[in-house]
Order: structure tokens, then sequence, then C-alpha cells
């Protein structure tokens, strides 16, 4: 058991020394934090589309109640920090918008048909399930496809930019948005099911890993944890290997993002914090005595929709300004208004995606079944 | 059809995604060593030079 559990260690360690040799210090510990996103949310189960599942199927509250917790524990270090920093730390905020708002329904409808949000494609992915993998494959390819329509979904229409602390100032912002978390708390356990209204001890440890990480983050990188940008940038650098000019395209013409366009993937925040949550996950299932079994087989039609809502998933996230992470946790946390936004219409839109999950997550019909 | 096990499904991510990372390294460079930035990014001095889901 000793040795089960100390190659994956060795592994991960191995790693973020290779990365911090290669692309320096802050590099290797940024993908050690990534590894520690991993081992949380796969080790302890911690999740952003089941639980919210749960909450829309089942009026089980625990699962969405822990995010919650992990997010006002974030925002508790994270608005101070903001404050007395605010030549070195940047927030995660950005102005809502129609396409924002519609981003994140349609976003929230795909995490469900995909049994995974950003972060948990990640992790499923990283932990061997199939479903998982075909996702990422097309979220790559939908966060990429997203980048070049930005003009277009930001011009229908955007409110200025408005945070908890142009609100509330930069203290009083951090009040209003615990208070809001907890009126939200309130608003949830009033809907849930007797029973289902207080988290497991393990979604309260995994919760406060995930805030000290999510702030760990912040101090290292200088901004907050965020998925969909490293993923179309990925996106982005394979269609420009295959021949695709991105010097006028709107988003890669920016210079901060032609910059990273051009620069090793390993000196990109996100990608480094996402490589690591892959790894991560990896780790911990290879730590496990068995495993896990495998998801369950799709047919082929199954697999080209997973892929396809893959797709829609990144394309999504990249006009929503985010996915469960860098708008919900992260923007919430850091005081951004259009966080709050996207919570709303994304759990809109996962109510719809679970009544479209029967139509994409098709099974291969067993062998003797009547056709 | 036999589902592919849990380790093959995580061996193929984690074989992709070292590609991409050792073809990019090739493509791109790696970044120079005299040029790495402060290894914790608070207390140093110098704004956040990272791109955030966030940018539009």
């Amino acid at each position: 058991m000793i040795a089960r559990r100390l190659s994956p260690t060795l592994l991960g360690v191995f790693v973020a020394g290779a990365v911090a040799l290669a692309a320096g210090p802050r590099a290797g510990l940024l993908l050690a934090i990534g590894i520690g996103f991993g081992l949380v949310l796969e080790g302890l189960r911690f999740g952003f589309a089941g639980p919210w599942r749960a909450m829309i199927a089942e009026r089980d509250a625990r699962g969405l109640l822990a995010q919650l917790l992990a997010i006002a524990l974030a925002a508790a270090a994270i608005f101070p920090l903001l404050a007395a920093n605010p030549l070195e730390l940047s927030p995660a905020h950005a102005p809502i918008g129609v396409g924002m708002v519609l981003g994140a329904f349609v976003f929230g409808a795909a995490m469900q048909v995909v049994m995974g949000c950003g972060s948990g494609t990640l992790v499923n992915a990283g932990s061997g399930n199939l479903i998982g993998l075909i996702a990422l494959a097309g979220f790559v390819a939908g966060a990429f496809w997203g980048t070049l329509h930005t003009e277009f979904w930001f011009g229908l229409g955007q409110l200025p930019l408005i945070s908890a602390q142009s609100l509330g100032g930069e203290m009083g912002g951090l009040w209003l948005t615990l208070a809001a978390l907890a009126l939200v708390a309130v608003g949830i356990c009033l809907r849930a099911v007797p029973g289902k209204r207080r988290p497991p001890a393990r979604l309260i440890l995994a919760a406060t890993l995930l805030a000290a990480l999510a702030v760990a983050n912040l101090v290292v990188s200088g901004q907050t944890w965020g998925i969909v940008y490293g993923l179309g940038l990925w996106g982005a650098k394979l269609a420009q290997a295959g021949g695709a000019d991105l010097a006028n395209a709107g988003f890669w013409a920016n210079p901060a993002n032609s910059a990273h366009l051009n620069a090793s993937i390993l000196t990109d925040v996100t990608s480094l914090t996402n490589i690591g949550l892959i790894l991560g996950a990896f780790l911990v299932m290879r730590g496990r005595a068995t495993p896990g079994a495998p998801a369950q087989p799709l047919a082929w039609k199954g697999m080209a929709l997973v892929l396809i809502a893959g797709v829609v998933l990144g394309y999504s996230s990249r006009i929503a300004l985010g996915c469960n992470v860098g708008a919900f946790f992260s923007g919430v946390s850091s005081g951004s208004l259009h966080g709050w936004a996207w919570f709303v219409a994304a759990f809109a839109g996962s109510a719809l995606g679970l009544k479209l999950r029967p139509f994409v997550l098709i099974r291969p019909r067993a062998q003797g079944a009547p056709a | 059809m036999t589902p592919l096990s849990r380790p093959k499904v995580a061996l193929i991510a984690l074989t992709a995604l070292t590609a991409l990372i050792v073809w990019d390294a090739a493509a791109s460079g790696l970044p120079d060593p005299f040029r790495f930035p402060a290894v914790i990014a608070l207390g140093s001095g110098a704004a956040p030079t990272g791109a955030h889901c966030t940018a539009n």
C-alpha cells in the first residue's frame, strides 16, 4: 500500500520539479497548486455539476452549500489581499452582458450533459473517465472557437463593470458578498429536503482546502484561479500549428493574448494549474486500491454528441467570461457581480441540461436486444 | 464493446498532454531562465502578467 501511494506522490514531485527547472520556480509552484486542486476535487469527491444536479433533481443541498462555503472562505482572504495589494494582485472582475448571460446558461446546460464543469472535465479526464476525455477535447476546441467571436457576443450589450467593492467599498464589499452567500444558503436550505442540508465533514474539509489553494493561487500568480483561458490557448496553439492565421483575430491580436500565444504554455498561469489538476486527479486514481469502474460505455453516436457538447461547453464558457471556476468561484470570491449573474444563468441552464442528458449519453444496444 | 479501463483512459489523457507540452516547448521555446518571474507575485512589486478567463 505504501508503494502504491508513494509512487504517485513521487511522480507529482518529479513533474513539479521538472517544470520549475524548465520554466522557473513560480511555474513549478503553480503546477503543484494545480495538483493540489486535483487531489482535493478527485480525492474528496468535491464537484460543481453533480451537486447542482442533486439540488435540482433531489433537493439535496449538501454539495451546493459546500461550494458556497468554499467561496465564502476564499473571499474572506481574497478581499483583504486585493485591497492591500492592488498593483500586484488582480481580481476576476468582468462586466455583465447579454452574451455573458447567454453563455452561462448554455454552459450550465452543457455541463449537465457531459456530467462535468470546467474543473470537472479536467478531473474526469485525469481520473480516466472516457466521457470526460472526449468532452475535454471538445472543450479545448470550443474555448478556442469562442475567442474568434468574442467581439460579436460582447457587442450585444454590456453593463458597466460592477463589483462588490464598487458598491460597498473594499471591506464593505466583503460583507456584502458574505451576506449574499448566506442569503443564498438560507434559500437553498429552505428548498432542500430535511436531512440533506448539512454538508458532511468530507465536503467541509474539501471546501476549506479549495479555498486555501485558491488563495495560494492568487498569492503566487497574482491572479485568481481560472480554467478556460488555458484551454482556449491550447486550442489556439494547435490551430496556429495547423496553419490558422490568428494575427488579425480580434482576441489574439490583443498584445497580451498574442504574447501568450507565442510563449511557452509553461508561462501561462491557467495552463499550469490545468495541467496540475489533471495530474492530481490521475494521482488519486492511481493511489486507490482499485481505480474504479470505467465510465459506462457510449454508442458511437453518443460519443459524437459528447464531443459536440464539449465544444459547446468550451465555446459558451469563453463568451460567459469563465466557467464555474473563473466566473463563479473566482468571480464571486473576488467581488465581481458577473459571478452572481453567471451563477443564476448557469443554474437555470443546468435544469434544462438534465432534461437533455438522456438524448446525448446514448448507450450501446445490448447484444441480442431487439432493434 | 468492452469499455476502456480508467488507467488506460487516463494514460491517453496524460500522453496527449505530454505531447502538447513537448511539442509546444519545441515550437515556442522555453522561458529564458534569466527572466523568470519572482517566485511569488505578492511582494514582488510587479503587476500580474497572466491572462484570466475574464479577459475580453
